[in-house]
């Protein structure tokens, strides 16, 4: 019989706490979440599973897993909870311990480009610009894509909260 | 007279303009004015943006909801996605003192400060408590008579905890919408079930997203309907995108261009030319 020593990471509990994480305390491991769990009739992602590997403190299997990045965050879970176990906060807490560790898939770091870039997760193309011509809209629309000073004042805040960090090569 | 920020978002304004332009139109037959939010961002989306660093996500939103507290109006959304990430955003910042003091300090640094005010609104959710059905059905100029799949996705009632629209398991709200114009709802399997494309699924697995896609697709079609009629430019891109590959030919159309369609505005003003699966009236 192999033993997997589980340590208690209080390090890892705080960090949890902070993003937003704490009450994967409350989970008792019913599996409904697992049951209702669109993603998990499709994939190997086990939510229940990594609900009780959060419990248990086991920081680096979770972040360095696949299957963290396989909920599409469509809430049939936390509505059905019995112990309103807010599941998706946790999953999202997770993940920015996950990106933080620099674990981060090319095509997700190419949209917090595009927002650090643009303001936008999408570009703007001629193609569109067109569209919206001939549909009577402004061809760039009144966001920070049309307005300058908008778009360095978006820009500072992604600076100061360290979003930078995640668009650099 | 009714009167909203309109918060644009990224997919409708950049990718699909006639869910935009058909809003715009719509909103203002219907006597609610929609006033343009200068300078707005990203919401940013909550799958992607607050998955990689929610201070990030945090302090973003609140500008944006810092925007229309200047202004002094409550925000509508014509985004399951917008919706999410705004609403849950200013429910933190007005439950949590802490969190809105520490989004200061970051808006701080560009001269700006959230009270924590600002109230965020689906635009379904406006239609059907603001507007009310009746006023909806006098509008209507040219009743319709197809059969449709409303498409709740998932972010418009979940988490209900905090939204409180509608039971998000058994809804009525969009189908009851969708009836005003003349069109029928049509009751299918597994309603409710997301599209696949959120949580940066779409993005990082898109093969998995199209699974979601795909179980939906075959309810629907099973169910009879002529069209699909969502509420979430990127729940509409997702059906919108995978039918080809999927083998599936069911047209798509965001509620409010339904409504535009039963307001008698021409095609060309809903911008269908954007669709990548034809839509035929
Ligand atoms: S449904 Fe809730 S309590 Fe049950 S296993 Fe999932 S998270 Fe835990
Ligand atoms: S929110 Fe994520 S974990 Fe929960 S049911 Fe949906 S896909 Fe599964």
């Amino acid at each position: 019989m192999i033993h997997i020593e589980v340590k208690s990471n209080p390090e890892f509990e705080k960090e949890l706490a902070a993003l937003g994480g704490a009450d994967v305390k409350l989970c008792f491991q019913c599996g409904t979440c697992t049951a209702s769990c669109p993603s998990g009739r499709r994939t190997s992602y086990r939510v229940r599973k990594i609900m009780r590997m959060a419990q248990l403190d086991m920081k680096e299997e979770i972040i360095s897993s696949q299957e963290l990045w396989e909920c599409s965050t469509c809430y049939t879970c936390v509505e059905r909870c019995p112990r309103q176990v807010p599941i998706v906060d946790v999953i999202v807490a997770l993940r920015n311990m996950a990106v933080a560790a620099g674990h981060i898939y090319p095509a997700h770091k190419k949209t917090a480009v595009n927002l650090y870039k643009t303001g936008h997760t999408v570009p703007i193309n001629d193609e569109i610009k067109a569209q919206r011509k001939a549909l009577g809209l402004p061809e760039v629309p009144p966001t920070v894509l049309s307005d300058s000073a908008a778009a360095a004042d978006l820009k500072k805040i992604l600076d100061a909260t360290k979003f930078d960090v995640i668009c650099k090569e | 007279m009714a009167k909203y920020a309109f918060f644009l978002g990224c997919i409708a304004p950049l990718r699909y303009p006639g869910i935009e332009k058909s809003t715009r139109v719509v909103f203002d037959r219907l006597g609610v004015e929609l006033v343009d939010i200068q300078g707005a961002s990203c919401c940013p989306a909550p799958g992607v943006i607050r998955a990689f660093n929610r201070t990030t996500w945090l302090a973003a939103a609140a500008r944006n909801l810092a925007l229309a507290e200047k202004m002094g109006l409550p925000i509508v959304t014509i985004c399951n996605g917008c919706y999410g990430s705004l609403f849950e955003a200013a429910d933190v910042l007005a439950k949590e003192p802490e969190q809105l003091a520490k989004v200061n300090d970051v808006l701080k640094t560009i001269g700006m400060e959230y009270k924590g005010t600002t109230k965020v609104y689906h635009f379904a959710d406006v239609l059907y408590r603001e507007v009310g059905i009746d006023k909806i059905k006098a509008a209507v100029t040219k009743p319709l008579s197809y059969g449709v799949a409303a498409f709740y996705g998932c972010h418009f009632l979940k988490p209900s905890s905090i939204k409180n629209i509608d039971d998000s398991e058994n809804p009525h709200i969009l189908d009851d919408l969708i009836e005003a114009t003349g069109c029928k709802s049509l009751p299918r399997k597994q309603k409710t079930l997301c599209c696949g494309s959120g949580g940066g699924l779409k993005a990082a697995f898109g093969d998995v997203a199209k699974e979601f896609t795909k179980t939906n697709l075959e309810n629907i079609q099973a169910s009879g309907a002529q069209f699909i009629v969502d509420v979430c430019p990127f729940c509409h891109l997702q059906f919108d995108s995978a039918q080809k590959d999927l083998g599936f030919n069911i047209p798509v159309l965001h509620l409010s261009q339904l409504y535009g369609i039963a307001m008698g505005m021409s095609e060309d003003e809903l911008g269908l030319s954007a669709h990548k699966v034809p839509v035929k009236l």
